[in-house]
């Protein structure tokens, strides 16, 4: 039990902070209020400048353009741009689809699709979920059927985040209808500009829209375009989906204790007939409960972290981290609803709106983080089955 | 940086966890439920000789010179046991004589302590107030070179074992309650003191009164300096909270472990219950506040022994989380078990009372979210 860090890792950590310090501009800063549209902005042009600072994909090993980094120096470069108030970039490319290429993609395609994404040129979008396989994602149905030296596909996909942002989308579509579910499926890269492609933007509960639905009419895709074997692409995604559960949170306990501060911020700001919120002693155990959430998330990423630099392989462990920061953070975000009372009817925009509206805007999309990703109630199945060893 | 047990820390873990399965099954928390002390001077005895008694005193007081995560090991591993024994209180007397006693003081009760042949524990908890500096009221006047000392103690573990209680009492009456708070070292077969176990819904530890009445403490009984007490039993509470956190999380796990268990094998509606997801999901829940629980019990473990800035912090943050965690945990466990888990031949409600027992001692979840509140917000 040591939570100290070496002096070369110290090191690396004053070498991103000194950067981050010098390249972040001020009104970049992730949790000022904006716009849908101003965020994807700054996010495009924060991978940009990670890229021309060589921080672009520090994970990545350093053939296909990464860094190597270790495991804590991941952890240390996601805190300091978390501390800086960083933009988060866009994910999928480096954090999903890169790794899926090192494991399973052809000498080609990590030629082609690898260095766009590294440089923030090309945009990728997940397409998994359908209106019929949320949860069951196995009981996709978007089908694809070998044509010569294509694919043919035709069906549906839904909850796209950045879909109609993206240049490129990986996907997976049902190529094997005659075998169980999980053994007829293929992933496969789909060029978004491809005729019989319509991407279109769902509205949600926040107004915005960052989820899309992505229609397949006749497209057709060349069979260099798959990932691994046709038929094998369950387990293809199984990595990618590993990878999702496993690295993206590093930075999020301090983002969450940012947050954190914010909400304390806000409860020592807002007044109910004359006295300040963060005097109410209801609101002070809330409070602190929330303090003491944030804090044992960041000691659950920490744990986790241990455990895969003694050589444990990431499992459901990634699955816990999610379900815990996803509620903890509903929490956090309905705790500033009560504390603003009546004002936190007010959104964006609207005479009187505290804060610009911006926990409004946080505690509907809150909903989102219990269900994205996997739910919480198949993350309580994962756990009570691969960790306790409970029945199916 | 590594959040986990060093190999030493391990090994410890399986040393204890081994002691507690052959020396301190149920059957033998059950025994000493029924015994007049309620604890084995023997089993006493036989982990003294193991060096635990000693764990936290440094060397030359014939200790193992051990730390607060080392105690946290221990402690997870006795809370699986449900131990019936003032151990942690023993070894939280000795931190006091550590924090403030003489040479003379250290010298005469920590290598009897460690050596297994002195109990000792605390009495700090009066019976108009508790946790708090203000509760301290029992009064000690000036007499010759000492006090004399008068008032009651209530909850004070093992007292009827014990040898040595180290005890607050107020020495003087300040502008703040924190001010006039002395530390003695109670002899409790000095005249003048009764000691009478309560009747307790944990029947597996002993609570007691102790009543002062006129009682006679030299000054080489005090503790450190008069009315300076305060500092340093805020110091001792920091670690005892720390330690019965640690009690918890092993407790609550060993809960979790047996109702997980029952869940495989139970059947209903031809299926085991566990593959209900009604089950299923409070055992996941149950698992995620382990595991959040014991990520803030080592995090506090290790800020308190490194005296990190926030360590209160963490010390409050690990006693409130893991207050709440026993309770529901068990709780939850009863209910996993259906009836079988209401009756008194089960085991699972020696864990749930004993949550609830070390849930009030200290200062509970409520108490320790406010402190969080008053140092941070």
């Amino acid at each position: 039990m040591d939570l100290t860090f070496t002096p070369e890792d110290q090191e690396f950590r004053e070498r991103v902070r000194e950067w981050v310090q010098k390249n972040l501009p001020e009104e970049w800063k992730d949790s000022i209020p904006r716009t849908q549209e101003e965020r994807e902005i700054i996010n495009r042009q924060w991978d940009k400048k990670l890229y021309e600072g060589g921080w672009a994909a520090i994970a990545w090993p350093k053939e296909y353009g990464g860094m190597g980094a270790t495991l804590i120096q991941q952890l240390i470069f996601n805190e300091e741009m978390a501390m800086a108030d960083a933009p988060e970039g866009l994910m999928h490319g480096k954090g999903m689809l890169g790794p899926t290429l090192f494991k399973f993609g052809t000498e080609e395609q990590k030629k082609k699709h690898l260095p766009p994404i590294l440089r923030g040129d090309v945009v990728w979008c997940q397409g998994f979920s359908e209106p019929n396989a949320g949860s069951d994602l196995a009981a996709l149905q978007t089908r694809a059927v070998i044509d010569g030296d294509h694919l043919v596909i035709n069906g549906q996909k839904v909850w796209s985040t950045w879909g109609y942002l993206a240049d490129w989308c990986f996907a997976l579509v049902r190529t094997e209808n005659t075998v169980p579910k999980h053994r007829g499926i293929t992933y496969v890269m789909i060029d978004l500009k491809t005729p019989g492609v319509t991407v279109r933007p769902l509205d949600q509960i926040t107004g915005v829209h960052d989820f899309c639905e992505i229609f397949f009419e006749d497209v057709r895709v060349p069979l260099e375009n798959v990932v691994g074997e046709i038929n094998r692409g369950w387990y293809v995604a199984m990595t990618t989906l590993t990878h999702e559960r496993s690295t993206a949170y590093l930075g999020h306990p301090i983002r969450f204790r940012n947050q954190l501060e914010r909400l304390a911020d806000l409860a020592r700001n807002t007044k109910r007939n004359g006295r300040p919120m963060s005097e109410d002693p209801v609101i002070r155990q809330k409070l602190a409960r929330s303090f003491i959430e944030v804090e044992s998330f960041k000691h659950i990423v920490y744990r986790t972290i241990s455990s895969r630099v003694r050589g444990e392989e990431p499992g459901a462990e990634a699955s816990m981290a999610k379900l815990y920061y996803s509620e903890m953070l509903q929490r956090m975000t309905e705790l500033a609803m009560e504390i603003e009372g009546p004002y936190s009817q007010l959104v964006r925009n609207s005479k009187w709106a505290l804060v610009e509206g911006d926990w409004q805007y946080q505690f509907l999309y809150a909903r989102a983080a219990t269900i994205a990703a996997g739910t919480s109630e198949v993350q309580r199945n994962i756990l009570a089955e691969h960790i306790l060893g409970l029945p199916r | 940086m590594n959040f986990g047990l060093s190999e030493e820390q391990s090994m410890l873990k399986k040393t204890v966890r081994k002691f507690m399965e052959d020396r301190c099954p149920t059957t033998f928390v059950r025994e000493m439920m029924a015994d007049a002390g309620g604890y084995s001077p023997k089993q006493w005895q036989e982990m003294a000789e193991l060096g635990w008694m000693g764990l936290t005193i440094p060397e030359e007081y014939d200790g193992m010179g051990m730390g607060l995560v080392e105690l946290a090991v221990m402690m997870e591993e006795m809370g699986r046991a449900v131990l019936p024994a003032p151990f942690v209180e023993t070894l939280m007397a000795a931190e006091a004589l550590l924090q403030a006693g003489s040479a003379e003081q250290k010298k005469e009760y920590l290598p009897r302590i460690a050596s297994g042949e002195l109990i000792a524990t605390l009495a700090m908890d009066e019976p108009e107030g508790f946790w708090e500096a203000a509760a301290i009221k029992a009064k000690a006047v000036p007499e010759g070179d000492g006090y004399k000392v008068s008032g009651t103690k209530l909850f004070v573990p093992y007292a009827n074992a014990a040898g040595l209680i180290v005890t607050a009492v107020r020495t003087a009456e300040g502008a703040a309650p924190e001010e006039g708070i002395t530390l003695i070292c109670l002899d409790p077969k000095a005249p003048g003191v009764t000691v009478t176990p309560l009747k307790t819904m944990d029947q597996a530890y002993r609570l007691c009164e102790v009543q002062m009445d006129g009682v006679a403490v030299p000054a080489a009984r005090v503790l450190g300096e008069a009315g300076q007490g305060w500092p340093v039993l805020e110091k001792v509470i920091r670690k005892y909270i720390v330690a019965l956190s640690a009690e918890m999380v092993g407790g609550a796990e060993k809960a979790m472990e047996m109702t997980v268990q029952y869940a495989k094998e139970r059947v209903q509606f031809g299926k085991p219950i566990g593959s209900f997801q009604a089950i299923k999901h409070r055992c996941a829940d149950m698992l995620v506040d382990i595991e959040g629980s014991r990520g803030s019990l080592y995090y506090a473990a290790w800020a308190v022994e490194n005296d990190v800035p926030g360590a209160d912090l963490a010390a409050s943050a690990a006693k409130a989380y893991c207050s709440d965690t026993y309770f529901k945990v068990t709780a939850g466990s009863i209910q996993c078990f259906g009836g079988i888990g209401f009756t008194w031949e089960h085991d699972i409600h020696l864990f749930f009372k004993r949550a609830k027992r070390l849930e009030t001692t200290c200062g509970d979840a409520t108490f320790h979210r406010e402190r969080i509140a008053e140092l941070w917000l």
